[in-house]
């Protein structure tokens, strides 16, 4: 037989062979594809980011579409869009999806809270608050290592004179860096929104917190003394607001101290 | 050669990545965690195992048209089936190891550590046993550096390293010194066996 010939019918018998065996494999051992799921996912993000409480945009797609989720606002990235889109697909009521950002409640900057030791570890806020709380003064305030730059998938974060900021113009409110922070210093603040917001959160008692930073809570209660709507509180120390009763009048801010009460208006203009 | 000897130096003298320098590409692109590296080189095992016993006869009957010049054609295409039929199971029965190995698991099929295991089992004039065993024994040292290379990464994550050798350069260094290292057992086979 022509050698070509053969060469071609060999070639071509074992693809055949290999073709068949893998169509038979991919029949017997499929996986069946959750159509719905799949076309959720697709609207998603796609950041991954766990904003929803599931492991991923693949875990709250899928919840989606089996029924045991039934909220469609779960999606901080995605807002309102999102939302509508999942409750097209799905049948469920969309809803409207509160645009938040997040904040990190410090202001210890070097000028305000000096550094108690001289740390040369590795650079992680993780790593360093485990010897004695960071190289700040204050163990409960921004060790600025960037633990939180580094997860933020929108680049959102910047460390400024040692403490983490985050810009509102970028910031999607997935809600990585509330995780990452081994302070828990990042708090979400509704968008378009002015509220008041204690930057710190100290829970040592006045005098202490007073020799560790110059803008820390004190608890003194002044603030709580002042607001006519009920909407701060003083725990351990350390005031709180309650952003549902809170009308960002601003006589707290006036009454505060030391300053670490501050109004706050979070701005973007595409949420 | 007896077979020990064969498994001994598929190992270690002449690993597949550090000493012959095959697959690198996934050697570099999956050893960043522990346990995707030993999902991967499991998978690897498995292909070169599985795909020498299939192509040792295949290559009698084309030896016996005098075909030889099809070897290298008809390999890569039986290993590109063994490839998606192991992603095919994979797929079904362990998701989160076919989930976490991603785009290197099809990227087995171009591995070229697989196609040089069954081509070098050739070369070597290895008989059938033979050829199984030198198969898992370049399978059972990708598993080696790659679980080496594993523990040297997650080193290095927490290292200062300069910022202009941040990255894959600093990998390639490391790689480079592992590598190094395995020529420590040069002579080992003769010093045991011979």
């Amino acid at each position: 037989m022509n050698p070509i010939l053969l060469a071609v019918i060999i070639v071509s018998a074992i693809g055949l062979i290999a073709g068949i065996g893998l169509a038979i494999a991919s029949i017997v051992m499929a996986v069946p594809v959750d159509k719905k799921a799949e076309e959720i996912r697709e609207i998603l993000p796609g950041a991954n980011c766990g904003a929803c409480g599931y492991s991923g945009c693949d875990g709250y797609a899928s919840a989606l579409s089996k029924g045991d989720e039934t909220n469609t606002t779960l999606c901080l990235p995605g807002g309102d869009e999102a939302s509508a889109e999942i409750a097209r697909i799905t049948g469920l009521a969309a809803g409207t999806v509160q645009p938040m950002a997040a904040v990190v409640r410090c202001q210890g900057i070097k000028r305000n809270c000096s550094t108690k030791l001289k740390y040369s570890g590795v650079r992680s806020c993780k790593m360093a608050a485990q010897l004695f709380g960071g190289p700040k003064e204050c163990t409960y305030g921004c060790i600025g290592y960037g633990d939180c730059v580094e997860v933020c998938p929108y680049n959102a974060i910047h460390i400024c004179d040692g403490v983490a900021r985050i810009n509102p113009l970028l910031c999607r409110a997935c809600k990585m860096c509330v995780n990452s922070c081994p302070k828990n210093l990042i708090a979400m603040m509704p968008l378009h929104e002015t509220k008041a917001e204690v930057l710190c959160v100290n829970k040592n008692k006045g005098s202490q917190t007073r020799k560790e930073c110059r803008t820390g809570c004190i608890g003194c209660m002044k603030c709580v003394k002042v607001c006519e709507y009920d909407a701060i509180k003083v725990e351990n120390f350390v005031a709180y607001v309650d952003y549902e009763k809170c009308t960002g009048c601003g006589k707290c801010v006036e009454g505060c101290p030391v300053g670490c009460v501050k109004l706050i208006t979070l701005e973007n203009n595409e949420r | 050669m007896s077979l020990a000897a064969i498994l001994v130096t598929a190992i270690f003298t002449q690993n597949f990545i550090l000493s012959k320098f095959l697959g690198i590409c996934p050697f570099l692109g999956v050893s960043k965690k522990l346990n995707t590296a030993t999902g991967m080189s499991l998978a690897v095992i498995f292909v070169m195992v599985l795909s020498t016993a299939v192509t040792y006869p295949i290559n009698l009957l084309l030896k016996a048209n005098d075909m030889e010049y099809l070897q290298t054609i008809v390999f890569i295409l039986v290993i590109a089936a063994l490839v998606q039929l192991v992603e095919i199971v994979l797929k079904k029965y362990i998701p989160s190891l076919y989930n976490s190995l991603g785009i290197y698991l099809p990227l087995i099929t171009t591995n070229c550590a697989v196609l040089g295991v069954v081509l070098l089992n050739i070369d070597n004039g290895y008989n059938f046993i033979q050829s199984m065993f030198n198969s898992l024994g370049a399978g059972l040292g990708f598993l080696l550096a790659m679980v080496m290379f594993a523990g040297v990464r997650e080193r290095l994550e927490s290292c200062k390293v300069p910022k202009f050798l941040e990255g894959l350069p600093i990998t390639l260094v490391a790689a480079s010194l592992v590598s190094l290292s395995f020529l420590g057992f040069a002579g080992l086979v003769e010093g045991i066996f011979g």
